[in-house]
């Protein structure tokens, strides 16, 4: 629709702003190589593995291995509880059942709630949970509580609910693009043949969607992997890596910094890839009817 | 690439005949939701209604965190109280975040939709757009300190070409930043949902207009925007509801100086004053909300999509 020189205008703008949306990352990845003399700035003063070397010392207090493995650990969690929840319900939306309607609309709330006030909500419901345990721990005289019993803060009980209130959403709309587009007959093929349900959904439909619940894993595992502001308040005593790396902001001011950002950074485009070759390679598959 | 865009459901109920007690399969997600997104929802508003001390939290019903929260606020003879204040600061960056994001992301899915021929390439480009939105957001920010700081490219380049003299102070830590990136972390959220509506768009309207002598910006704005406008709304949306909340990008890139009302609940938390962040907290949650309804009247997504 556009005349060539419309056109040439278009692609400089779209190629201006690829520039701005890599350029400051591959920037700070660059700097993480910078010489030990270096600092935070261009110009370069050398190239070398010092920051990173720095980074696997540790970084002051903080234990940064960790962090890295504690965000894994939880990324991957998160990212089975949004495959197989969103999978589950995506099933489940595909005919209209009591309460669809609210749970459309809780889903969708769940995205456009500001996160300060989920983590706010998270933070008090485990507090209250703490005191009712303390309390019934005094009360009856139980000795673990009494002695032991801190919090019921955590990664896997607040932390893990945490993030599944920011991943799901995106994980039930990927489930529902899906099955709108989703061809009814092959499965009804499958039963006049005589396929059981239980048949139907693992011979016909589960191969047909599996591209689909890889890209619900990639925004599982790395929403997960990123999340932040939900996680701000929720987590308790400990820190996932994107927790610790803000905190470094304001305390470390050399290039180590950058590296720990092309660590994570590098963790985020293995996954992005290799999401993206399961992608193609399921996606193919169906293609040539395998 | 049928995975990562974000679509909303055409038909909820593409219901076969076969009776099934498939809606069992929807309690696990239900479930979750309920506890950790009904139910701390739930304890923020009553908690809002409670007493505290600097230990503890005491049930009670009273009105002193809202009133706290507007004290002077309905006294017009002393200028804008502090919350007033901090709401106008926060949407300033909303209306900013909003403007730039939208004119930025339109232009990106015009060019992805109509000036792309073949789809592979369509594909290719479109995942460039979306990659960053898989990496981490603090790392998005902390990448234009060495870009915007005292000694960072801007300056010394324009330093070195003899345009300026002295460094200019307000590239970090200032509102020029915080919008910046902003705009850098969200404007794929406009990207996503216009492309998607864009791609619908029939080709031969856009031809016919053509033929009629319809001028490309005549195109743009007769046929495109008005055929587009379900993804400008839900990214929309997006970007405000998420810009309205924060207080992390307000917090690396604004240098402590700017107020958010995210910010102020974020450190009303810190000090254990979970009553007074929880009222804040609410009056945040309750406009949030007015502001989707609002924007869901001037256009309805279900119905446009």
């Amino acid at each position: 629709m556009f005349s060539k020189t419309q056109t040439a205008w278009l692609t400089v703008f779209f190629g201006c702003f690829v520039v701005f949306l890599y350029g400051p990352v591959l920037s700070i990845i660059l700097l993480a190589f910078q010489g030990p003399e270096g600092g935070l700035t261009f110009p370069m003063r050398g190239v070398s593995l010092h920051w990173f070397e720095e980074l696997w010392r540790g970084l002051g207090v903080v234990d940064i291995s960790r962090a890295l493995r504690r965000s894994l650990f939880l990324g991957v969690l998160v990212m089975i509880f949004t495959v197989v929840l969103s999978l589950c319900a995506g099933l489940a939306f595909r005919k209209k059942f009591r309460g669809s309607g609210l749970l459309f609309y809780l889903t969708i709330a769940s995205l456009i709630i500001p996160s300060i006030a989920i983590s706010l909500g998270i933070a008090l419901q485990f507090r209250l949970l703490d005191e009712t345990i303390k309390w019934l721990g005094q009360t009856f005289e139980i000795q673990w509580i009494v002695n032991d019993f801190q919090t019921s803060m955590g990664l896997v009980a607040s932390g893990l609910g945490t993030h599944l209130t920011w991943t799901l959403p995106f994980g039930l709309l990927i489930m529902f693009a899906v099955f709108n587009r989703f061809n009814p007959s092959y499965e009804e093929a499958a039963r006049d043949l005589g396929a059981t349900p239980w048949q139907t959904f693992w011979g016909v439909v589960f191969p047909l969607i599996a591209p689909a619940l890889v890209g619900v894993a990639l925004f599982g595992f790395t929403l997960s992997y990123d999340e932040l502001a939900r996680s701000s308040q929720a987590l308790g005593a400990v820190n996932t890596l994107p927790l610790e790396l803000r905190g470094l902001t304001t305390t470390v001011t050399n290039p180590s910094i950058y590296a720990l950002g092309a660590v994570t950074t590098g963790v985020s485009f293995l996954v992005i890839g290799i999401s993206l070759a399961l992608f193609w390679a399921l996606q193919r598959k169906i293609g040539t009817g395998q | 690439m049928q995975g990562g865009g974000v679509a909303i459901p055409l038909v909820l109920d593409k219901g076969m005949a076969r009776p099934n007690s498939s809606s069992v399969l929807a309690l696990p997600f239900a479930a979750v939701l309920a506890t950790f997104f009904v139910l701390p929802l739930i304890l923020v508003v009553v908690v809002s209604f409670w007493d505290y001390t600097e230990y503890s939290l005491i049930p009670d019903f009273i009105l002193m965190n809202y009133q706290e929260l507007f004290h002077g606020c309905f006294d017009w003879g002393n200028g804008l109280c502090t919350t007033f204040a901090t709401y106008l600061s926060t949407f300033k960056y909303v209306l900013l975040t909003w403007f730039f994001t939208l004119v930025i992301g339109f232009g990106v899915a015009l060019f992805l939709v109509f000036c792309v021929r073949s789809l592979k390439m369509q594909i290719v480009l479109f995942l460039i757009c979306t990659i960053p939105f898989w990496t981490s957001n603090v790392i998005r920010m902390i990448s234009w300190i060495p870009l915007l700081g005292r000694n960072g490219i801007v300056n010394t380049s324009l330093m070195s070409m003899g345009i300026i003299d002295q460094p200019i102070e307000w590239l970090l830590y200032s509102g020029f930043s915080v919008t910046l990136g902003f705009v850098h972390l969200y404007t794929l959220f406009m990207v996503v949902p216009i492309f998607n509506s864009m791609a619908k768009i029939d080709k031969s309207l856009i031809e016919a207009a053509k033929d009629s002598g319809a001028s490309a910006w005549q195109v743009i704005t007769n046929i495109i925007i008005p055929l587009s406008r379900s993804g400008i709304m839900i990214g929309s949306i997006f970007v405000i509801t998420i810009v309205v909340g924060d207080f992390i990008t307000i917090g690396v890139l604004g240098g402590q100086q700017i107020a958010s009302v995210g910010k102020i609940i974020y450190v009303e938390m810190s000090y254990l004053q979970f009553p007074a962040a929880a009222a804040n907290a609410v009056v945040l949650v309750t406009i949030t909300l007015l502001m989707v309804a609002a924007m869901m009247r001037i256009v309805n997504v279900r119905k446009e999509l």
